[in-house]
């Protein structure tokens, strides 16, 4: 496993707006779209403004969450007229960067996220994508001005349920912590510079360069906590612990303060030490997600470049 | 010190604590859930009645700002006398009923204090909002706060210009104070947040009590921020924003802005500056709600006002 090639990436979509409310990306797509002519690149480039209803409202989603939308189950689904939008549009936007999983779909997809958390910038690829995991350790080399972290998926494609598996490639750039509904120019210069680099990869990856293998660390979902909730009414009874809050990746330990309820007790994660991340994420409260947790692992990547024409 | 100086005001015994008139502000949800479903101990004070009150309540089953209106811009006298019907809009109808239970807005009969509880995304730290700077018994309350706090600071924010000011749930009141915390996401529960928003609210029920028992409290002096002018964001012809506030600005809030210092950068990185006659001190930094009508950030000026000793009648 020292050198894999692949094809050369030739069509790559940038996708925004997938949850309405967060804006980096709804932003940076039109700024993307507006610079687009004046660069010569050895690969397509298109913008993709993926939920634009929830745009409009400026809400994470109308009916569904749209970054559920992805799974082989839904994108077949037959659809009626009291089909969530997202599904219908999930359905339109594989029709357009896909089919998944066929040898129509474009070969990149980068789907800009927003998250509350103090998660940084994090890349979120599929275990399988050596090109994916070689974008994250070229960020990670390139990007300075804040962490760079991976965050992998493991779960087999057909039940990847979010928007990058859509891609022949495909990578979630999530950065944070940025409130929905606002716009911070350091989280969007950061997001900039992410997407950035990574048309830089591309294209130097297209023109033939090989990047070495390597040793990269990541970060996968292990596990769930939600907050401690009244049984009856399922009102939260705690928040996040000052000493949890904005401390995501920082190893976790039994013990160690997690949640202070309303009355001000302090209450102790009890588990495996873990890193946790989204730590307070303003979308999961309906999930009943107060932190996830992760494993960390060390992957070994071959090295990898364009296959040379037969 | 000539009693003539001293001014005089019914006990304070009916004072209301608002959440939720913005659904998404979770602070004050919390709260006064925490207070309608559990012990009200911590909000009892002698001789004093404090409700604690949901105001918009299908806001918060949404987790949204609001249902059809921003219900703290629905308290104006048009809304407050319009015909009552279903046909009116969510907050309006809200509003009405709120002005029954609370009010009615002007009259006698209305609540001697209320507390209406926010969130921003703004890092505006612990702000209390004034609504008109001859409200002695007010600035007496603030000072109190203030003072208990120190060395943390609590800004006090003055907006009582007609042209800017806003009708208020909390106008409804005799006396009306705005609580702004942040910064917050909306729909996020920051513990610190909480507890900040619970400390001012505990000594400002506390100035109720002094103030209840007979003490005269001394004239003072009360630093404020007036509020001058709102900014928007630079926009296209489509009314599309064009730049973000500018990293140098954002989190600054209450902090000086000076002719020439960068306001708001382009999505390409250009630097806008901010031109102005003199230096301002910018607040409501990059709030969340505030995109849609079309603000930035307001800027203020700082004033000291004077308010009489008081004590009850």
């Amino acid at each position: 496993m020292d050198h894999l090639g692949f094809k050369p990436l030739s069509r790559v979509a940038v996708c925004g707006g997938t949850h309405g409310n967060e804006m980096s990306g709804v932003y940076l797509l039109k700024e993307l779209q507006v610079s687009q002519p004046e660069r010569v690149r050895s690969f397509s480039l298109s913008t993709l403004l993926v939920n634009p209803r929830a745009v409009d409202a400026c809400r994470r989603y109308t009916e569904k969450d749209m970054n559920r939308c992805f799974t082989d189950a839904l994108l077949s689904a037959p659809t009626t007229a009291t089909t969530p939008y997202e599904v219908t549009r999930a359905q339109e936007v594989n029709g357009q960067l896909g089919p998944k999983g066929s040898e129509k779909a474009v070969d990149l997809i980068c789907d800009l996220h927003n998250t509350t958390a103090n998660m940084g910038l994090c890349i979120i690829t599929h275990v399988s994508d050596w090109l994916g995991l070689h974008l994250f350790k070229y960020l990670q080399e390139k990007i300075t001005s804040a962490p760079v972290r991976l965050i992998l998926l493991k779960s087999p494609f057909s039940e990847v349920y979010s928007l990058e598996s859509v891609g022949k490639h495909g990578f979630t750039l999530e950065v944070g912590p940025q409130p929905q509904g606002v716009l911070r120019a350091d989280i969007y210069n950061l997001m900039r510079e992410g997407v950035n680099r990574a048309l830089e990869w591309v294209e130097s990856f297209n023109s033939g360069t090989v990047f070495e293998g390597g040793e990269v660390e990541a970060y996968i979902d292990v596990d769930t906590k939600d907050y401690p909730r009244d049984p009856k009414t399922q009102e939260l009874t705690a928040a996040i612990h000052p000493q949890l809050q904005d401390n995501d990746f920082c190893l976790l330990k039994p013990g160690d303060p997690a949640f202070v309820s309303l009355s001000g007790e302090t209450i102790c994660y009890e588990g495996e030490a873990l890193y946790p991340f989204f730590v307070n994420e303003g979308a999961y409260y309906e999930q009943n997600t107060a932190f996830k947790l992760a494993q960390r692992e060390t992957l070994l990547l071959p090295a990898v470049s364009v296959k040379k024409p037969q | 010190m000539s009693s003539n100086n001293v001014a005089s005001f019914n006990e304070a015994r009916r004072v209301a604590i608002f959440g939720g008139t913005h659904g998404n502000e979770m602070s004050g949800v919390t709260l006064v859930n925490l207070w309608m479903m559990n012990s009200r101990e911590e909000i009892q004070r002698k001789g004093v009645e404090t409700q604690p009150f949901i105001t918009n309540p299908k806001a918060v089953e949404k987790c949204s700002r609001y249902v059809d209106t921003d219900l703290n811009r629905a308290f104006t006298t048009e809304n407050l006398s319009a015909p009552n019907g279903k046909d009116l809009p969510y907050e309006v109808q809200r509003a009405q009923e709120i002005n029954r239970l609370f009010g009615p807005k002007g009259s006698s009969e209305a609540y001697d204090v209320i507390f209406d509880l926010h969130n921003t995304t703004s890092n505006m730290g612990c702000t209390l909002i004034l609504e008109s700077s001859k409200d002695h018994f007010n600035l007496q309350m603030m000072n109190y706060i203030k003072k208990a706090i120190a060395p943390d600071s609590c800004p006090v924010l003055l907006n009582e210009d007609p042209g800017l000011k806003y009708a208020t749930a909390r106008s409804v009141a005799k006396h009306s104070v705005g609580l702004e915390v942040g910064p917050q996401p909306q729909g996020v529960l920051r513990s610190n947040i909480f507890e900040a928003m619970r400390i001012i609210l505990k000594h400002a029920l506390d100035f109720i009590e002094l103030f209840n028992e007979g003490v005269e409290f001394p004239p003072c002096t009360v630093d404020v921020f007036k509020v001058s002018e709102r900014m928007d964001y630079p926009r296209d012809a489509n009314g599309n924003i064009i730049a973000m506030v500018h990293p140098n600005l954002q989190d600054c809030d209450w902090e000086p802005l000076t002719p020439g210092d960068p306001m708001f950068q382009t999505f390409d990185g250009k630097t806008i500056p901010y031109e102005g006659a003199g230096a301002v001190y910018p607040t409501f930094i990059n709030e969340a709600a505030y995109y849609e009508k079309q603000q930035a950030f307001v800027t203020t000026r700082r004033e000291t006002l004077a308010a009489n000793a008081i004590r009850k009648v």
